[in-house]
């Protein structure tokens, strides 16, 4: 006999966890309710108000505004819709539950959809880097790159925390029409869609109410656009808003079990 | 208790767990022992998936403990020593059978091999199928494939036959059997009362959060002394009535019903007054009628 039959058995906790990552990708992947529109409407957007209707106005220019904006927009579907859809969906039908039976190491089941979340991020990040620097035009310093890219991937941490509230709160059917309604004024009242300085001043008064404003500060200041604020003040909003919707979800997940 | 010395698999003893003021169970001991097959019964409401949640770490006990090996059902050394079939687990659509079976098999430290496992499940021609795709028996017999495959020392298996045809129920009953001869405990909760005749070594019958009743089929099955007799007969009826061991009679068609605790006594006299007696049947109750008695008392 030798050694390896000799050793007892036992699971490997990297493999569980690259499989069970692997299979959030897939799954969501394979539903093209959540594939297309994530995957598709950050470069058909970019195309349409970056390169084909694009406005310059002095500082502005729009293939490196909204080349991050976008970014920023595209990232915190994943994190919204891959979480908060799914999660409810698994309550809902009893695979959370099966799951928790299940010999599962805790933490897997959070970690894998991260995993998802960041992946898709990177994805996105991918086509719209590619649309930019060839029919966009835009060249920046690989410097810029890298920092838009770590910007873009932490960055669906806050939206994964408020997808999983909202996943441990309202059932699967209702899941996307309440993130839609929290995405999509969202995503325009933080300036992700135009430069907050066209838009109304009060728009642009409550702008820091929002995650996805304080994340497009970030990225707009990786790409040398004008910015608003420190980089530590978004970076604090954004873990606050992490932690605080973390601490909520985590009550409900408890309640529930 | 007849097989003393060996642990049990699973055990509840003395836990009480309430939803709100409604008391879902009020006291329970229950064990599971290695090689057996215990058949949990009881109405809808009794408290049958409380226990099994219980048990599986799902929800806490307000009183008493739940163990697993003699374990919390919280470690994770004891639970991959388990394997679980629930009663609704609605697998995300878009996975294919392979994966969520590859996914399931990593938690386990031995688990079985692919081919055989798929095959003892019967899901060896599904595995490249996405489980959206599948009928409600196909996914119950993925769903038992994610129980076994871990080779489980304890099986919950939560109503696993519902939706199957016959012959994916015997080739689960028989998968069962042989998982039982091989040591393993398995805890069946069923609404059919004939799969639980067939398969459960120990049957106990739970009811607004008790066990009313415990012991082997046999044994349930005897706490109802009543017997069923019918024949066709010339005595009238309300003769037979008189008689002092029948508890009832009734006409049923040409037939009479009698019911009665001496089913011997009352056929001895039914013979000796009519020679021209016929089509005597004499019935014992089975499980399904001992657990609508059980279950009734405790109403």
């Amino acid at each position: 006999m030798n050694a390896i039959a000799q050793a007892l058995p036992r699971v490997s906790l990297p493999r569980i966890y690259a499989l069970e990552s692997k299979h959030e990708f897939l799954r969501l992947l394979r539903a093209p309710a959540f594939a297309v529109p994530t995957l598709m409407f950050p470069p058909m957007f970019y195309l349409l108000f970056a390169v084909l209707f694009a406005g310059n106005r002095g500082d502005y220019h729009a293939n490196v505004y909204l080349l991050a904006t976008y970014g920023v927009f595209g990232v915190m579907a994943p994190g919204l819709f891959g979480f908060g859809v799914s999660v409810a969906l698994d309550r809902e039908r009893g695979w959370l539950k099966l799951k928790s039976a299940q010999p599962m190491p805790p933490g897997a089941y959070l970690a894998s959809k991260l995993a998802m979340a960041m992946l898709f991020a990177a994805i996105i990040f991918t086509l719209l880097a590619v649309l930019a620097t060839t029919i966009g035009g835009v060249r920046l310093p690989a410097a810029s790159w890298a920092t838009l890219l770590a910007v873009e991937i932490f960055g669906v941490l806050p939206f994964c925390a408020i997808g999983l509230s909202i996943g441990t709160t309202v059932n699967g059917q209702a899941a996307p029409a309440v993130i839609n309604l929290i995405y999509l004024p969202m995503s325009f009242l933080s300036g992700l869609w135009m430069p907050l300085s066209i838009l109304p001043a009060a728009v642009h008064g409550i702008a820091p109410l929002w995650p996805a404003y304080h994340l497009g500060q970030l990225a707009l200041a990786a790409v040398g656009q004008g910015t608003e604020g420190s980089a530590l003040q978004h970076v604090v909003a954004l873990l606050g808003v992490t932690v605080a919707f973390l601490f909520f979800a985590r009550r409900r997940l408890a309640r529930n079990a | 208790m007849q097989i003393s010395g060996s642990d049990p698999s699973a055990r509840l003893a003395a836990v009480r767990k309430s939803y709100g003021k409604v008391a879902a169970l009020d006291g329970v001991d229950l064990d599971v022992r290695p090689g057996e097959l215990l058949a949990l019964l009881g109405p809808n409401g009794a408290g049958k998936s409380t226990a099994v949640g219980l048990l599986l770490g799902l929800a806490e006990p307000d009183g008493g403990e739940a163990s697993l090996f003699g374990e919390s059902p919280h470690s994770l050394d004891a639970r991959r020593r388990v394997g679980v079939m629930l009663q609704s687990a609605g697998m995300p659509d878009t996975l294919k059978v392979g994966e969520l079976l590859a996914q399931t098999r990593s938690y386990y430290p031995n688990p079985l091999d692919v081919d055989e496992c798929a095959a003892t499940a019967g899901i060896a021609d599904l595995l490249a199928r996405r489980y959206g795709k599948l009928s409600g028996g196909q996914q119950r017999r993925v769903q038992f494939a994610l129980a076994i495959c871990g080779r489980p020392k304890l099986l919950f298996l939560d109503e696993p036959t519902v939706g199957l045809d016959i012959e994916a129920r015997q080739s689960m009953w028989s998968t069962m059997r042989s998982l039982v001869a091989g040591g393993c405990a398995i805890l069946l909760t069923t609404h059919y009362l004939e799969e639980a005749e067939a398969l459960a070594d120990r049957v106990a019958v739970l009811a607004r959060g008790r066990i009313v009743a415990e012991g082997s089929v046999r044994q349930i099955r005897a706490r109802v002394a009543q017997r069923r007799i019918r024949c066709v007969s010339d005595i009238p009826l309300e003769t037979i009535g008189a008689w002092p061991d029948v508890r009832s009679i009734c006409r049923d068609g040409d037939r009479f019903e009698i019911v009665t605790d001496s089913a011997e006594t009352v056929v001895r006299q039914l013979l000796r007054d009519d020679a021209r007696l016929s089509e005597l049947e004499v019935q014992r109750a089975g499980l399904a009628e001992a657990f609508v008695e059980i279950t009734q008392e405790a109403a």
